[in-house]
């Protein structure tokens, strides 16, 4: 086992590598001028130009300015935002619990709706209730979830008003975050009505955000759980007489799980993908939307560092799921 | 244990909320966060609205809803004979906010004031640069280092500004939010403490509202401080929800989940001001959207070419397109709501058929050029790229083939003032103080050509004119300075001056008082919440 | 999702016969039938979008600006779908953005296929530190989620519908690399590629000739999902402003120009959407018809 992930982290170090040039690169090839973004509507006079160029280090070689970057994100050191002058890393242990707390409700709410969906499609295969789970689930795969997201708010939350359209906690209640994860800090601070107020404003955007995910997760779980239902174990558990039920719950779905518990882990880079729309139009404090508006503010530093923590952590997560997915499935160790 | 520690603290906060809660509460649902708390280096409207409007005071403010300059923490001003010396009185028994991460020692004074210029004008000062990669962009933009020669404090509480030249416009200047007055003894605090970036986070000011506290991107907290000089405010405890899609807040506001927002979109003004349970507030925007011509440029350097373009151009149904009646057709640079403005221009004729001749006349056929748009909504201009495509197919009538072209914002300003830009190019100006300095001289002046004049237009007797009203401190005389000046500016020709758009301001009609500013900004200070 | 397992059967010896089989497994699926319906529809309104639309997508009718859709009250006959805020007819509109998004569609998924594939068979044949460097790449690539590097991509290539695809094509052609390459690692050991390289064939006709028709089956799945993936990902880009620019009427664009009349005019804002998602559909229900008509296993059952 332990060969097995240092095998798969050896591997890593070049991408990781890669990953880090990727950032770096892209930035510098971005059209526009880093200095002049940092100014306003009055510009910088051409002396205070030179000064800061020297001061962000954009004078030297690149290959310099690129060791210099990556020497810092070593010591931990990402950078300095150039619209807020605050180090980026606090800026995004800021903002990124409230994309993970969005992102683990949408795939608690994919998971909780599409698996079960899933396997009464695969029981009762070719029945309307299979059609209509199998149709909804395509027809959720192919949503334009920004268009999903806008419809949503119309009808629930300005035609109905049942949930609310912005933020995630209602602003009467001020709470310091302990954790950042709004229900969990709600909790600790034992404030019901703070946790049910967070709770309501994290429904919508998590709905659009889980909508993608569910379908997957739905088709998936139905595939498996027929591919399954075909194999000979399940055929002769069923011949031996074991209820329907006993069959579908004890023999079948764990086998058939295996590959849904994979296809969830590969959710993650798609996640904060869709965390960028969802973000976007709920005007929700996350990541996706910070990186947005970094990208159309011209905030260098920001879309460098942020690119790359995003794409370590996406990483990290494939990795975990690989080990995961090993330690479920003996047969993978050995290739 | 660091989690029991902050639970702690969080109890105590809960504790003091549960007790604010019972207090008025009135929620902004503002547009942006700001970048940080010193509103020095700051340059948006949306930072100093959480920053200079909430926590900080000048010498001399404008008056709520207005541009004219009245004492604040001067409480009077004189000016020598030649103009060289102004010299402010200062107010007496003016506290600094008393907060967790600061105690004050002592009343506002003349260090302070002093202190907070240097900072931005002496590169010696460890301030001038205390966040890495900072600007003091207004104090530079407003030509300070130029015009300043010594800030003196006389006593504690008189203070002496010295200039190199006289300069009407300073007094105004000295009212603009980068002129906001900071404290020198908390400065030396951080500066003992070593931690100089906490100036940008942690605020100290003798504003009305005091900072308690700021979740990136989510909200800003301010609570009434209770020693303000100029009394306590009416609502207890101010918060910003930074929302910043324009139609989201337009439902927060309707779903009551805020009091007030800035900047509605057009489309969504009707609905807000047919709502029973809100107010939709009005004014003039101190502002103009306009399109350059490159004067030095052919075709354009005619200009009779240009005025047969203008001619081209149905403003009327772009400002009903693009501006959904939030605009006003300008005739002149500057906005009907300023001083000087010269009503006895008449407006901008449409007249496609005599535009064709006049260009026909001036042997303009087949003329294909760029058309710039800006890729980003401003106040001035919602929409430059659906203004780009009206223009587009009015100027296809005329026999005109226009390609719009757009870049990144920075990117977008700095090719179109490159003196050798083809084509005309759409931008605009929202004023800083009022001055009607700030718009001629800023955008067309001959020494703004490669910052802020996009036309490259250097027109001697418009420059004489507008050079002559900087240096006259008798308003009359300068108001006829610019009023001949607006005559030569139509005359030639050197934009076309789209509209000043109007701006709306939608609130609950349970919030009292409310200004509107013609400058932009958005300050709290007196508003009340009915209950 | 986007990964198929890779399964290849050997090509049908008959082309013919093959096509027939495929046929009939694939009609055998209502959702597909239709899937191809619409989508044959679809692509004859884009060849013969201006004979179709009733109006020019550029004509401003300046005096019927924001006219609702015809059945509504407020409606102007000549409007069947309403129009925009420059008043432009909306259906035509989104008559000729057919033909954007169907472009798009085949532009990403021939350059994704044609990068993808030979980067694919050379990773997979080759094998060593071409196959470790090629797939690397691959992984970087699929580090960043899809749409986050999309939109890095097309900030440095500058906004643009041409720059969006190239983008789309670049972060989809990963998942072709990555199929077409355990394609042929499984396949080039077998005995009829031996064989053909006992028999003296070149690397080139090796690769191309002999292998890769034999990884055909998933690679037409996967390009299917990955054309209704372009359109979801151009569209999403032209609604954050980074795709095809107004006056353009990509629908993405044509969304993301309409958002603020979303409570005042839903039908600009509901009809590009309900175009996006019916395009996608039907091409989804196609792609699930291929997959299920290509894939052996679910044939016998």
């Amino acid at each position: 086992m332990l060969n097995f992930i240092l095998r798969r982290l050896a591997l890593i170090v070049p991408t990781v590598i890669g990953i880090s040039l990727c950032a770096f690169f892209f930035v510098r090839v971005l059209p526009g001028d880093p200095i002049l973004a940092m100014a306003g509507q009055h510009g910088v006079t051409p002396e205070r130009y030179e000064i800061l160029r020297e001061q962000f280090g954009y004078n030297l070689p690149i290959w310099q300015q690129y060791l210099d970057y990556l020497g810092n994100v070593l010591q931990g050191n990402f950078g300095v935002s150039l619209s807020t002058k605050r180090p980026v890393l606090t800026e995004f242990m800021a903002l990124f619990p409230a994309t993970i707390e969005l992102a683990l409700v949408a795939m608690l709410f994919a998971v909780a709706v599409g698996i079960p969906a899933g396997i009464f499609a695969a029981v009762k295969r070719g029945s309307w209730f299979d059609q209509f789970t199998m149709g909804v689930a395509l027809t959720g795969y192919s949503m334009p979830i920004f268009w999903w997201g806008l419809l949503l708010i119309i009808f629930f939350s300005g035609y109905l008003g049942w949930t609310p359209v912005s933020g995630r906690i209602s602003l009467t209640f001020f709470l310091r975050p302990i954790t950042g994860f709004m229900l969990v800090d709600t909790l600790l601070y034992g404030n019901w009505p703070a946790f049910v107020s967070a709770l309501r404003h994290l429904i919508l955007p998590a709905i659009v955000l889980g909508t993608i995910p569910l379908a997957v997760i739905a088709r998936q779980t139905r595939s498996a759980m027929l591919e399954v239902l075909g194999e000979d174990y399940v055929r002769t558990a069923r011949a031996k007489g074991l209820s329907p039920r006993r069959v579908v719950n004890v023999h079948a779905l764990r086998n058939a799980l295996i590959p849904v518990v994979t296809t969830i882990g590969l959710q993650v880079g798609l996640l904060l993908g869709g965390a960028i729309l969802t973000e976007t139009i709920f005007s929700w404090p996350g990541i996706g939307k910070w990186m947005i508006d970094s990208i159309s503010k011209r905030d260098y530093v920001v879309v460098q560092s942020g690119l790359l923590l995003i794409a370590l952590i996406v990483m990290a997560v494939n990795l975990l799921v690989d080990v995961l997915y090993a330690v479920i499935n003996p047969r993978i160790r050995v290739k | 244990m660091k989690l029991m520690k902050s639970l702690f603290a969080a109890t105590a906060i809960v504790a003091l909320a549960a007790g604010a809660a019972q207090g008025k509460q009135l929620v902004y649902c503002s547009e942006a966060s700001p970048a940080h708390f010193d509103p020095g280096p700051l340059t948006g409207g949306n930072d100093f609205d959480a920053t200079s409007h909430a926590i900080y005071n000048r010498l001399v403010e404008f008056v709520p809803g207005g541009t004219e300059v009245a004492p604040a923490l001067a409480e009077s001003w004189e000016i020598s004979e030649d103009g060289l010396e102004i010299t402010f009185k200062l107010r007496p028994g003016v506290k600094w906010h008393t907060t967790p991460y600061f105690t004050p020692t002592r009343d506002f004074n003349a260090e302070d004031v002093v202190f907070s210029f240097e900072r931005q004008w002496k590169e010696d000062s460890v301030w001038y640069n205390y966040l890495e990669g900072m600007t003091w962009d207004y104090f530079q933009g407003m030509d300070m280092p130029k015009y300043l020669k010594e800030i003196v404090a006389v006593d504690d509480l008189t203070v002496k500004f010295v200039l190199t030249e006289p300069n009407a416009p300073m007094i105004a200047n000295l009212a603009m939010d980068f002129a906001s007055i900071v404290s020198k003894e908390y400065a030396d605090k951080l500066e003992a403490d070593g931690n100089l970036a906490a100036f940008s986070t942690q605020p100290v000011g003798t504003g009305p509202f005091m900072f308690v506290d700021y979740q990136l991107d989510t909200v800003i907290r301010y609570q009434a401080f209770a020693d303000y000089w100029d009394g306590k405010q009416p609502i207890d405890d101010l918060v910003f929800a930074i929302t910043t899609d324009p139609s989201v807040r337009a439902q927060r506001l309707l779903a009551g989940e805020c009091d007030i927002m800035p900047y509605p979109a057009p489309a969504d003004i009707a609905q807000l001001q047919n709502d029973p349970n809100l107010t939709v507030m009005e004014q003039e925007g101190l502002n103009i959207g306009y399109m350059s011509y490159n004067v030095t440029e052919p075709p354009f350097d005619n200009v009779n070419v240009r005025k047969a373009l203008t001619m081209a151009i149905d403003k009327a149904a772009i400002i009903e397109a693009v501006y959904q009646g939030a605009g006003q057709d300008a005739k002149n640079l500057i906005p009907p709501t300023m001083w000087s403005y010269n009503d006895a221009i008449p407006a901008d004729e449409y007249n496609p058929e005599e535009a064709k001749r006049l260009l026909e006349e001036a042997g303009v056929t087949d003329l294909t050029t760029d058309l710039w748009a800006m890729p980003v909504s401003r106040p001035y201009n919602p929409n430059a790229q659906r203004v780009a495509e009206l223009i587009q197919s009015d100027w296809a009538a005329v026999g005109v083939n226009a390609n719009i072209v757009s870049y990144e914002w920075t990117e977008y300003r700095e090719r179109g003032k490159q003196e050798d830009r083809k084509g005309p190019f759409q931008i605009g100006w929202t004023g800083d103080n009022g001055d009607p300095d700030n718009f001629f001289a800023t955008l067309f002046s001959c020494s703004a050509i490669g910052v802020s004049n996009y036309s490259m237009w250097c027109n001697d007797e418009f420059e004489a004119l507008i050079q002559e009203a900087k240096t006259t401190s008798d308003q009359e005389k300068r108001a006829e300075l610019y009023t001949k000046a607006q005559e030569i500016f139509k005359a030639e020709e050197p934009a076309m001056t789209l509209a000043h758009s109007r701006v709306f301001m939608p609130m609950k009609k349970t919030v009292l008082n409310y200004k509107m500013s013609p400058l932009g900004n958005h300050s709290f200070k007196g508003v009340d919440i009915q209950e | 999702m986007s990964e198929i397992q890779a399964t290849p059967a050997p090509v049908k010896a008959e082309f013919g016969a093959g096509l027939r089989e495929f046929w009939h497994y694939y009609s055998v699926n209502r959702g597909a039938v239709i899937g191809l319906v619409v989508f044959t529809l679809l692509v004859l309104i884009a060849i013969f979008a201006p004979l179709i639309a009733p109006h020019s997508p550029d004509q401003q009718y300046r005096d019927a600006l924001l006219v609702p859709p015809m059945w509504d009250a407020m409606g102007d006959p000549r409007f069947l779908l309403g129009t925009d805020p420059v008043g432009r007819d909306i259906l035509s509109r989104l008559i000729h953005g057919a033909r954007y998004s169907l472009f798009i569609g085949l532009f990403v998924v021939v350059g994704a296929l044609f990068v993808g594939v030979i980067l694919g068979v050379l990773a997979g044949y080759f094998g060593g530190w071409v196959d470790a460097m090629i797939m690397r790449v691959m992984d970087i690539i699929l580090a960043f989620p899809s749409l986050l590097l999309a939109l890095v991509l097309v900030a440095i290539l500058g906004p643009g519908l041409f720059n969006a695809m190239v983008a789309i094509a670049i972060v989809l052609q990963p998942h072709f690399a990555r199929l077409v390459r355990a394609a042929v690692m499984a396949e080039k050991n077998r005995e009829y590629v031996t064989a053909a390289k006992l028999s003296g064939a070149s690397h080139i006709r090796l690769m191309l000739i002999t292998i890769l028709p034999n990884c055909l089956g998933p690679l037409i799945v996967q390009a299917t999902l990955s054309f209704s993936n372009a359109i979801l990902d151009a569209a999403a880009l032209g609604f954050l402003g980074m795709g095809a620019q107004p006056p353009t009427p990509e629908w993405g664009t044509m969304l993301a120009s309409a958002r603020e009349f979303i409570l005042r005019a839903p039908w600009v804002v509901t009809f590009p959407g309900l175009a996006i998602l019916i395009t996608v559909l039907a091409i989804n229900l196609i792609g699930d018809g291929m997959r299920d008509a290509l894939d052996p296993k679910l044939k016998r059952s």
